[in-house]
């Protein structure tokens, strides 16, 4: 397995092996699915589509539906334009969405098309809307993907009607549909009145009815969406996939913008509660106090699981962040950390964090699983936390992995069950502790095997 | 701010035009930029008196994509603020995009400052594709001028481009803004290019007229105002830097047929 990684680290300016990324259409395509009654539309040839969809098919078990502008070579001399008109024309009388969310491909991009004006051009029925995002997968990956069409809905859709209606915006950014429901039952909890956009949750995980339905019933209301310009603040979490979202609606209807980290670990779940405490007047329930003492009981009773140990974290930019905070204040060590993204906040931030808790680790963005696989040749570690795609560097190396992120591809269950909030910081100490214990217990001699660990 | 994008035929002198253009502005005390959309990058080399501006792009290229701004934008004479977006090498690449991409880092960077009063886009030649579209659409440039002379060439490319700008003006706020004669001592030539621009909805904003003084001025790397300022072709420049900040007439351009377009000639050029 990956027998001909070297060691050595050399520096690579042409060339990406095993990247830690996909394109952007992947994160326009999830976040559009958490409108309601959506269909996203790929304006590119059927491949991409295709590919896109199975994508995300694979990560959340779910049926994921999208069209296609079907280019063909004469889409691509003489612009697409024709092509979306006649495809939203067709999407609306045969699939009969609420929304169609138009996001570009790489050949649309390089065409140059001109989608608001072609938006503008087709025949849009009464009652229907139709957005889009600019989607090149050659700038950033599909966290910019997500954050593109998360600042589409703004721009098309937010209002600001000068009537308040006291409701928070949350923008979850790209996180599970079970992430999604969890940050709701927090605000739910608190009797806090928001809206969250995108939400995939009921789109996602939606349940098996017996009767197959195109448009689930999850997903944020277009009304929703228009009234998030009324909203008292926007709290969005994590500056990749959705600061630009928060900033386009307090460019458009001056509704403030507050990016926090997402709320993976007590630390990043804290700032959340008394961000909407300060925000709203509300309280924090005692449900919510008690959840969090739970975590730190478990804490206390099972840090010498996990404490002291190595660990590489990669994945997407907010959420590897966020592990980061937590893992260090597990007490563990991060000692290389890893996106695939492009972004030097990234590193800042990272690195800020690292030297903080004195610890020497190694932090990269747009980075690749073989440069993670070398630095871990170099000095190894003792468990890996990341997508599916860390499975070869585990088995090569024999290293515990724990699957979180985006994608797992191998594993289910995983998008119905946070890694946010208190009841997410329990459930990661349980996959972390277990993973190394196992491997505690697999390496143990017969007579060194303990019942009680 | 008043966003302006200069087109014509290639070789007509759209840069050169837009730089003492853009000098005539600054000398009036406005706060101007320039982004060159040609992948020559030659549109500021007056205004930054012969400094090779390094382009977006090439940054790009050479510097990922964790560009400042200060590295691509350079201020040259009445702090005039130039950048070139560049290209590819003749031949290769697609030129069109790397407008797209250097416009939206120019957004992305922040250099539209609330603080300019123009922003003017020089554009190579023709509206190709798409990409060379990019200046006008989205709100950006609002209104637009096409730099010609009495050559049927000229005409025929201005009628062109007219038809791309109808196309833009119908769903965003474009408009054209008039014809800039650059005289090339055709007969006939103001009469032919009034006509003309009358024919299409327009004006005749401004002739300059020829002098081989705009040549010299160019060898020794500067703009006509700043190596001559006293002579007559200077004033030729602040009176279309006059004429443009004076401008009411932004209209949605009416192109001909080819055969109108010869009968025209016909009528009113060279054999008039």
């Amino acid at each position: 397995m990956l027998d001909f990684t070297p060691k050595e680290y050399v520096d690579r300016s042409a060339l990406v092996i095993n990247p830690a990324k996909t394109c952007q259409p992947v994160g326009a395509m999830y976040a559009a699915l958490g409108i309601h009654k959506c269909l996203p539309h790929s304006h590119g040839s059927q491949g991409c589509c295709a590919y896109h969809r199975k994508f995300l098919t694979r990560n959340f078990r779910d049926p994921v539906m999208a069209s296609t502008s079907s280019f063909t070579e004469g889409a691509a001399v003489f612009g697409g334009g024709t092509n979306l008109k006649t495809a939203i024309r067709n999407i609306f009388s045969i699939y009969d969405p609420d929304i169609v969310a138009v996001h570009t491909t790489c050949l649309s991009e390089t065409i140059g098309d001109d989608i608001p004006t072609f938006v503008m051009e087709a025949k849009v029925p009464e009652g229907k809307v139709v957005i889009h995002a600019n989607t090149p997968s050659y700038v950033g990956s599909h966290v910019t993907g997500f954050s593109n069409m998360v600042k589409g809905m703004v721009k098309y859709l937010a209002q600001n009607s000068k009537t308040p209606n006291g409701k928070v915006n949350i923008i979850p950014g790209f996180i599970n549909p079970g992430d999604m429901r969890e940050i709701k039952r927090i605000l739910k909890a608190m009797g806090i009145e928001f809206i969250m956009f995108p939400d995939t949750s009921g789109v996602l995980d939606a349940p098996m009815t017996g009767k197959y339905d195109m448009y689930p019933s999850g997903g944020t209301k277009i009304q929703d969406l228009i009234d998030s310009g009324n909203s008292k603040e926007t709290i969005a979490f994590g500056s990749f996939a959705s600061a630009d979202g928060a900033f386009e609606l307090e460019k458009k209807c001056k509704v403030p913008a507050k990016v926090l980290k997402t709320p993976i670990g007590i630390t990043a779940t804290d700032e959340f509660l008394m961000a909407v405490s300060r925000l709203t007047g509300k309280e924090i329930p005692q449900e919510l106090e008690e959840e969090r003492g739970q975590v730190v009981d478990i804490m206390v009773d099972c840090h010498y699981h996990y404490h002291g140990k190595k660990v590489a974290i990669f994945g997407d930019p907010d959420v590897v962040a966020a592990l980061t905070e937590f893992t260090l204040s597990m007490g563990m060590i991060p000692k290389y950390v890893l996106t695939g993204t492009p972004g030097e906040a990234f590193e800042r931030e990272v690195r800020g964090m690292l030297s903080e808790a004195g610890v020497d680790g190694k932090v990269k963005s747009a980075g690749d699983l073989f440069t993670l696989h070398q630095w871990i040749k170099e000095e190894p570690v003792d468990l890996l936390l990341g997508t599916t795609y860390g499975k070869y560097i585990s088995k090569a190396e024999d290293i515990p992995l724990v699957r979180i992120g985006f994608p797992v591809l191998d594993r289910s269950v995983h998008s119905y069950l946070p890694i946010t909030g208190y009841k997410g910081a329990m459930r990661i100490i349980e996959m972390i502790s277990n993973a190394l214990l196992d491997r505690q217990d697999r390496d143990a001699a017969d007579e060194d095997l303990e019942l009680i660990l | 701010m008043r966003q302006v994008a200069i087109y014509g035929k290639g070789g007509i002198g759209k840069s050169t035009t837009t730089q003492n253009l853009t000098v005539g502005l600054g000398e009036m005390g406005k706060k101007v930029m320039i982004v060159g959309c040609d992948p020559k990058a030659d549109s500021t080399r007056l205004v930054l008196g012969g400094l090779a501006q390094r382009s977006v792009l090439d940054t790009l290229r050479e510097e990922g994509e964790e560009v400042e701004l200060d590295s691509i934008l350079k201020r040259g004479v009445f702090d005039i603020k130039c950048v070139e977006s560049g290209g590819p090498e003749p031949g290769v690449g697609c030129a069109g995009r790397g407008i797209i991409t250097s416009i939206n880092m120019l957004e992305q960077l922040g250099a539209y400052t609330n603080d300019l009063d123009y922003v003017f886009y020089d554009v190579l030649g023709d509206v190709v594709c798409g990409g060379f579209a990019m200046p006008i659409r989205e709100g950006k440039a609002q209104e637009i001028y096409i730099v010609a002379s009495g050559e049927l060439m000229a005409l025929y490319a201005a009628n062109n481009i007219s038809k791309g700008i109808q196309k833009y003006a119908n769903t965003g706020g474009t408009r054209l803004g008039g014809i800039i004669c650059n005289s090339r001592k055709v007969d006939n030539e103001r009469e032919l290019l009034e006509n003309f621009a009358k024919e299409i909805g327009s004006q005749l904003i401004y002739f300059v007229p020829r002098d081989n003084l705009v040549q010299r001025a160019e060898i020794n790397k500067k703009t006509v105002i700043d190596f001559a300022p006293e002579e007559p072709q200077a004033d030729s420049y602040r009176g279309l830097a006059r004429a443009i900040d004076g401008n009411e007439m932004f209209v949605v351009p009416k192109p001909m047929t080819q055969d109108r377009l010869e009968q025209l000639m016909m009528e009113h050029g060279i054999l008039g």
